[in-house]
């Protein structure tokens, strides 16, 4: 990872930051919000055209392990967090009242995020990203970075990188020469991971969405929810039951015929403009069959999915922390801060200490996805954990502001909001 | 390089606690249950071995392991040392039995003070001793400030005087480390620690407690009647410090706080994994896959308890894991301390309710872990201490302010 360090090095200096206009106000988004209920066609896609072909697919190695328990990243990874961190509190925080109220994801948001190089560790150096090997660690500290920002924001910029890393993980040579060279360049196409269905007790492996075959490749009908930004996107990669096979996924671009998109408005996450995706008769070819020579691709999508809501509830989960810690100090009833008082304490204690329980069980994970051990354990109990604690935690935050809490003067109900969907999301971010 | 896999040296070690955890804790883990108070003899033999590992500095299982090498994590790298290797040895021992564990010769929690705070002439002195830990009073638990007992300074020699209560091994033991105060007027700065042998006149073990649970550990009565130690029997400096106050007796709790956690710990890893058998035998398996939601509800219940197990493991292992490489680490070991003595008293009770009659028999181990459990959210600081301590670093409240 030195090419991405020497970036990082230089645009961690402020005056590169500001050279990009990263340190701008953020100006307030002028796109037209998508109405409710209207349907519209995929967007216009940009031509996905193959690029220079390498002989073998680009694979990122897997991370060394060093045998150590050892909790202290690594100078790159903290350097990297840092220059997030930033980022979220400038550019994410401040935005994140409008974007909820508009449903919307700022205009340039994204761009800068692709400046800041998010996404690009995810990528091969041969294919022009400055990834060397798997950062499974590393993506969960950024996602969890970018959501003490906004959950919502951090998954509208995240949303690419899922395609993107999914394409590095398990793409042939020929999906990876087309679309992964658009991905680790300036202009970032806005693109999905698809995996939800509008179903009670949804399973990712068993799909309404079908693939049948075709003379030419695949035939996919269904419907995708809850997909982040969903009209904008140029590329989807959609889950559907493969006839004869079972759960698989096909990279699917937006200007295809039978491909629409609806808004569809949700508790929270209304940031990153979610979407339905509509797949009526969308015939797609035969290479649009991602990790056809892989059957443990699909189950680890899904595992370094759920991976990284875990990593987006720690960061959320943190917001809350520092949010009611000066509250409750601040805050004075019967004459003494109601921080003295234990039943609004303890509440705080135990924020921090299942905040610090969710952020362990998933760097857990993390460590091992990347070092190539198994890690479906690891994934199931951290997502277990992020979805009854995290919540827990979006409910406390409420709670100790009390009636405060409840309005929008404070940011405690859109995390509330969006803590609820980490036991409910899968696809739309991968760790 | 983050990475939370148990350190590949400690495998041997680990496999050695095992060992003795499943052979020679759990075949007399259910008779010590019954016969409460009597002595397990088959430990001696077992101990002298420990002994010999810890020699070996290959320990792991004993109470030494709580001291703060001087050495350790000067070398700007990443250590993985005796703290984490005592909590992984008694997460395997608790594995096999708590009050087993709490009863070994010459590992008790008075030698877990002598190792953390003791100068180098003491820890020569003491060595080999089985040392009991006296802090709670018939009028005090968790206000450790409120000690009652007296050592007056008398010549060479303190004179003891006062009753103490919860004293575990406090029969067995060959000394006991009591909590005493020079001048109850001066408050918490006046409490320090002694050494107290019980070979002594003037210290008597009164009566010895009927219990819930880990009812093969004994809990002693002690009564101190002018007993009178050496003054080199000071644990740390005789000063009266007002600024420091009680940070130095405070500092072993930093450390013991992770070692109550690894107890629970390993007991609760013990509950699940008698219960994911149980469960198979009736037909349920988790899978970790499969939304938790979809599965059945047993399974679902036990992907939460395996959840709460793994937080409770994650946050023992970091708390120590902050104390080998000189960390401060007293939030985190109180935080290791609540979720995991909170969650191994839930874990262990939601077991005995999904293997229901099974569970709740003799004929299972589940309904004495359940038992034994509960103390393990009490003792060394009980949840709500836990939650003080935390609260008040986080919220920067002072005692007088956060009561």
């Amino acid at each position: 990872m030195g090419f991405g360090l020497a970036a990082l090095t230089k645009i961690s200096s402020s005056q590169v930051i500001d050279k990009m206009g990263l340190r701008k106000p953020f100006e307030k988004a002028v796109t037209t919000s998508v109405k409710h209920g209207f349907r519209a066609a995929g967007t216009a896609s940009r031509g996905f055209t193959p690029g220079k072909k390498l002989d073998k697919p680009a694979r990122l190695a897997p991370a060394k392990d060093t045998g150590l328990f050892d909790l202290e990243p690594t100078d790159e990874q903290q350097m990297i967090v840092e220059t997030v961190r930033d980022f979220a509190a400038e550019q994410l925080r401040p935005a994140a009242y409008d974007a909820d109220a508009k449903l919307e994801t700022p205009d340039g948001l994204l761009s800068r995020a692709a400046e800041l190089g998010i996404g690009a560790f995810g990528i091969p150096e041969e294919l022009g990203g400055f990834g060397t090997e798997r950062s499974v660690t590393t993506n969960v500290l950024v996602a969890e970075a970018l959501a003490h920002g906004d959950m919502g924001l951090a998954v509208a910029v995240l949303a690419p990188s899922a395609v993107s890393t999914a394409l590095a993980q398990w793409g042939d040579a020929d999906q990876q020469a087309t679309y992964l060279p658009e991905f680790a360049g300036e202009n970032v196409p806005a693109a999905a991971l698809a995996l939800s269905e509008q179903t009670a007790l949804f399973d990712p492996f068993k799909l309404a969405t079908t693939a049948k075959r075709t003379p030419n490749g695949y035939q996919l009908d269904g419907v995708k929810a809850l997909v982040p930004r969903a009209s904008a996107a140029e590329l989807f990669l959609v889950s559907a039951n493969l006839e004869g096979r079972g759960p698989a996924l096909f990279i699917v671009e937006s200007s295809t015929s039978g491909v629409s998109t609806e808004a569809d408005p949700a508790m929270g996450l209304r940031g990153a403009a979610t979407g339905k995706l509509h797949l009526n008769k969308v015939n797609v070819g035969a290479g649009a069959l991602l990790g056809s020579d892989k059957p443990e691709m699909f189950a680890e999508v899904v595992r370094l999915s759920r991976l990284g809501w875990c990593a987006l509830a720690a960061g959320t989960g943190k917001a809350v922390l520092d949010y009611v810690v000066p509250y409750v100090n601040e805050r004075v009833a019967f004459g003494e801060p109601i921080s003295h008082r234990q039943g609004v304490a303890f509440m705080v204690s135990d924020i921090a200490i299942e905040l610090e329980s969710v952020r362990l069980l998933t760097l857990k994970a993390a460590a091992r996805a990347e070092q190539g051990k198994p890690y479906a354990r690891e994934v199931a109990l951290a997502r277990k954990l992020a979805t009854d604690k995290g919540m827990w935690i979006g409910n406390a935050g409420v709670q100790l502001l009390g009636g405060h809490g409840f309005t929008k003067e404070h940011p405690v109900e859109r995390w509330y909001r969006d803590l609820r969907a980490v036991g409910v999301m899968e696809g739309a971010v991968l760790a | 390089m983050i990475n939370l896999e148990v350190p590949v040296k400690a495998k041997p070690l680990i496999n050695q606690a095992y060992q003795a955890a499943s052979q020679v804790f759990r075949p007399i883990s259910r008779k010590y249950d019954r016969a409460e108070h009597a002595y397990p003899k088959e430990l001696d033999t077992f101990a002298a071995l420990v002994d010999g590992l810890n020699e070996s500095g290959e320990g792991g299982a004993g109470a030494s392991g709580v001291r703060r090498d001087e050495n350790g994590g000067d070398g700007g790298g990443n250590v993985n040392g005796a703290n984490l290797r005592t909590v992984l040895g008694t997460i395997e021992m608790c594995w096999g039995d708590v009050a087993l564990l709490l009863s070994m010769p010459r590992q008790g929690l008075g030698n877990a003070a002598i190792a953390s705070v003791a100068n180098d002439e003491q820890l020569e002195r003491f060595k080999g001793t089985w040392s009991a830990m006296a802090i709670t009073e018939p009028e005090f638990g968790s206000d450790s400030a409120a000690v009652s007992t007296t050592a007056e300074l008398d010549g060479d020699e303190y004179v003891l005087n006062g009753e103490k209560i919860f004293v575990t091994a406090g029969e067995r033991a060959d000394s006991v480390v009591v909590w005493a105060t020079l001048d109850k007027s001066v408050g918490r700065a006046a409490i320090k620690s002694f050494v107290v042998e019980k070979s002594r006149p003037g210290i008597t073990v009164e009566r010895l407690e009927h219990k819930l649970g880990i009812k093969a550990s004994d809990t002693a009565v002690i009564r101190l009647d002018n007993c009178r130690v050496p003054k080199e029997n000071l644990l740390g400096s005789p000063e009266i410090d007002t600024k420091k106050g009680f940070a130095g007796v405070m500092e072993t709790f930093d450390n013991t706080r992770p070692l109550v956690a690894a107890m629970a710990v390993g007991l609760a890893r013990a509950a699940l994994e008698e219960t994911a058998r149980i469960l198979s035998e009736a037909g349920i398996s988790v899978d970790y896959d499969k939304p938790a939601n979809t599965q059945h509800a047993a399974a679902a219940t036990y992907l939460q308890l395996e959840a709460d197990y793994e937080a409770a493991h994650m946050l023992t292992l970091a708390a120590a894991w902050m104390a080998d490489n000189r960390k401060p680490n007293s939030v985190e070991a109180s935080m290791s301390k609540a979720k995991a003595g909170r969650s191994v008293v839930d874990i262990t009770l939601k077991c005995v309710e999904l293997c229901g009659a099974l569970g709740y028999s003799e004929d299972s181990l589940l309904e004495k872990w359940s038992r034994d459990s509960k103390i393990l959210d009490i003792f060394e600081g009980t949840q709500q201490i836990q939650q003080l301590i935390i609260a008040r670093r986080l919220l920067g409240k002072s005692s007088s302010e956060l009561k």
